[in-house]
C-alpha cells in the first residue's frame, strides 16, 4: 500500500510539473477561488465586529425611585445576574447618576443652576442591563413585570424600566442584525458555490484533456485508484500553492485596507488578517486541498467507464 | 483460448458491427483478422479487452465470461493481455522508461523488477538510446516499437495488435511485423487486426475474414483475399 501511495504521489508531482500551462491556468482559477473565500472571511470579520458594536450601544435602564433601599437594589442586581439572558449589570448610584447628568449637562447653564437650586439630588439609582442576544431584552423586560419572588419587594422601587420606550428601535435594529447576518451568509454561500463551480469546471478541462490517457491506462490494467490517485494528488498541489499564493496576496491587501480604510471599516484588517493568520492559513488550506482533490476524483470518475 | 459464441454487436445508429461470429482462438496461434473498414475488427477485439459489450453473444477468456465480470477481475484480465494500437495510446506525459514503468506498475511489480526490466524490454525493441524520450519526440515506428514493448512487459498470454502497422511506412511494418512474430515464436498467443496484404502474406499463419461484421473466411495458413 506505502508503495502504490509513493508511486501515486510521484505520479500526480510529475504530471503538475509536466503539465506547463494547463497546471498554471489551474492554479490561477484555485487561487482566484480561495481569494474569494479568504475575503469573505476578512468580510465576515467587519460585519460581526460591526454588528457586535451596534448590539453593545443597546442596553435596558432600569431607574429606581429617589431613596429606594440600596440593600433592595442589590438584590435585584443579583437576581438579575442570575438571568441566563442577562450579560452584564452595572449599578449607577444615586450620586454617580447626578455626576453624570451634571457632567452630560455642563454647558447647559439653566438646567445646572435649577438642579443647583433645588438642593438635593431629584435622580434616583439605575441599573444598566446588557443581553447577551438583542432579543434577549423582552425576556428581561418581563422577568421584571413578573411576579416572580425575587422581584416581588423590588417592583415598589422601580420607577421605571426604558425597555418599553426603546421597544421598537431594539426590535429594529434586531431585524435588521439578523437580516444582516443572513444576507451576509446567503452572500457567503453563493460566492463560495459560484467558486466551487469555476473550479470544479477548470479541474474537469484539465481532466478532459487526459480522458484518452485516462482510458490507455485502465486498458494496460491499471487499478481505479492508481488512475485516479495522481489526479487527486495534483489537484492536492493546485490547493496548496493556490493556497500560498493567496496568503502572500492578501499581505499587501489588508495592508492597504489597514492603512486607509481602518475608520470606516471600524478595526484594522491587516491587524485581524495577521493576529488569524495561521487559522485563516489552515481554513483556505483546508477548502483548496479538499476542493482540488474532490474536483478531481469527480472528474476522473466521469472517464472511469468500467 | 478466446471464444465466441454467436456474438453480434449493434450500434445506436443500428450500425451492425459484428453478426452472429463465432470463432475459436486456441493458446499459442498467431491470428490474423482480415477486412475493409468497417468490416468489425477491431469490435472484435474491443470485446476481448470487455471496452465494448456485444449486444447479443458472449465472449470468453479461457472459462472467464469477459462481460460478466466485476471490476477488480477486469483489471486483473487486462494485465493478463497486451494491446498494441494503430494510434500506438501512449502517454503523452510520460517518458519512454515511464510508459513501460507504469504498465508494471500497474501489474503489482516491485521497483526492482521495474528497474531491472524496463531497460531490458527497450533494448529488445532497439530503443536503448530513446529511454528518456517522451513520445512526441519519437517517430511513428519507434512510439509503436514503445507500444509493443510495453505491451509484452508484464509476459502477457495474449498479445492484441490492432492495426498497428496502419500509420507506419513499410520498413518499420517489416520490423514490427518481425517483432510480433518473435512474440509468438516465444509461445504468446497473437491476435493481429489488418488489411495491408503484405503483412498477412509475410506472416504466412491463419487468417480470419471479416466482411460487414461476418466471418467469411477461416483459413489455417492463409493468405489475403479480399
Amino acid at each position: 500500500m506505502m508503495v502504490i501511495l509513493r508511486r501515486v504521489a510521484k505520479a500526480g508531482f510529475l504530471n503538475f510539473t509536466r503539465g506547463g500551462l494547463v497546471s498554471f491556468a489551474a492554479v490561477l482559477v484555485m487561487t482566484i477561488t480561495l481569494s474569494v473565500i479568504t475575503a469573505i472571511i476578512l468580510l465576515q470579520a467587519v460585519l460581526y465586529f460591526s454588528l457586535d458594536q451596534i448590539k453593545n450601544k443597546v442596553d435596558v435602564t432600569i431607574y429606581f425611585t429617589v431613596g429606594a433601599p440600596e440593600s433592595q437594589i442589590m438584590s435585584l442586581e443579583e437576581s438579575l445576574e442570575k438571568l441566563p439572558e442577562v450579560g452584564e449589570v452595572a449599578y449607577i448610584s444615586a450620586e454617580e447618576a447626578l455626576q453624570i447628568f451634571r457632567e452630560r449637562h455642563k454647558d447647559d447653564y439653566p438646567t445646572i443652576q435649577a438642579l443647583d437650586e433645588i438642593n438635593e439630588n431629584p435622580l434616583g439609582a439605575y441599573l444598566n442591563v446588557r443581553a447577551k442576544e438583542i432579543s434577549q431584552y423582552e425576556g428581561i423586560a418581563n422577568f421584571l413585570k413578573s411576579d416572580n419572588a425575587l422581584v416581588l419587594g423590588s417592583v415598589n422601587i422601580i420607577d421605571k424600566v426604558n425597555y418599553h420606550q426603546n421597544k421598537l428601535v431594539i426590535d429594529k435594529l434586531n431585524g435588521i442584525i439578523n437580516g444582516a447576518h443572513k444576507l451576509g451568509f446567503l452572500l457567503t454561500l453563493i460566492l463560495v458555490i459560484i467558486s466551487i463551480i469555476v473550479t470544479f469546471n477548470t479541474i474537469r478541462l484539465t481532466i478532459f484533456i487526459s480522458k484518452a490517457e485516462i482510458g490507455v491506462m485502465q486498458l494496460v490494467g491499471a487499478s481505479k485508484m492508481r488512475v485516479q490517485g495522481p489526479f487527486m494528488v495534483e489537484g492536492a498541489i493546485y490547493g496548496i500553492i493556490a493556497t500560498v499564493a493567496t496568503l502572500i496576496i492578501f499581505f499587501p491587501v489588508t495592508i492597504w485596507f489597514g492603512g486607509n480604510m481602518s475608520g470606516f471599516l471600524g478595526m484594522n484588517l491587516f491587524d485581524y488578517y495577521s493576529s488569524n493568520f495561521i487559522q485563516i492559513g489552515i481554513m483556505v488550506l483546508l477548502s483548496g486541498v479538499v476542493l482540488g482533490m474532490v474536483s478531481s476524483f469527480f472528474a476522473v470518475r466521469k472517464y472511469l467507464n468500467k | 483460448m478466446i471464444y465466441f459464441n454467436n456474438v453480434s454487436k449493434i450500434y445506436d445508429d443500428d450500425a451492425k458491427a459484428l453478426d452472429d461470429v463465432t470463432l475459436t482462438i486456441t493458446a499459442g496461434e498467431f491470428v490474423s483478422v482480415v477486412g475493409h473498414s468497417g468490416a468489425g475488427k477491431t469490435s472484435l477485439v474491443k470485446m476481448i479487452l470487455a471496452d465494448e459489450h456485444p449486444t447479443s453473444g458472449t465472449v470468453f477468456f479461457e472459462s472467464i465470461n469477459i462481460h460478466n465480470i466485476k471490476n477488480g477481475d477486469l483489471t486483473n484480465l487486462r494485465r493478463r493481455i497486451g494491446v498494441v494500437f494503430q494510434d500506438f495510446k501512449l502517454l503523452p506525459n510520460k517518458t519512454a522508461y515511464e510508459n513501460i514503468a507504469f504498465a508494471m506498475e500497474a501489474a503489482g511489480k516491485t521497483d526492482e523488477e521495474i528497474a531491472s526490466d524496463v531497460p531490458h524490454v527497450l533494448e529488445l525493441v532497439d530503443l536503448s538510446s530513446k529511454i528518456f524520450h517522451f513520445p512526441y519526440q519519437m517517430s511513428g515506428g519507434e512510439q509503436q516499437r514503445l507500444a509493443i514493448a510495453r505491451a509484452i512487459i508484464n509476459q502477457p498470454e495474449l498479445i492484441i495488435a490492432d492495426e498497428p502497422t496502419g500509420n507506419l511506412d513499410p520498413i518499420n511494418t517489416y520490423e514490427i511485423v518481425q517483432i510480433l512474430k518473435k512474440i509468438n515464436d516465444l509461445g504468446t498467443t497473437v491476435i493481429l487486426t489488418t488489411h495491408n496484404r503484405g503483412v498477412v502474406d509475410s506472416v504466412g499463419k491463419r487468417v480470419v475474414t471479416l466482411e460487414k461484421g461476418k466471418i467469411v473466411r477461416d483459413d489455417k495458413e492463409g493468405k489475403y483475399s479480399l
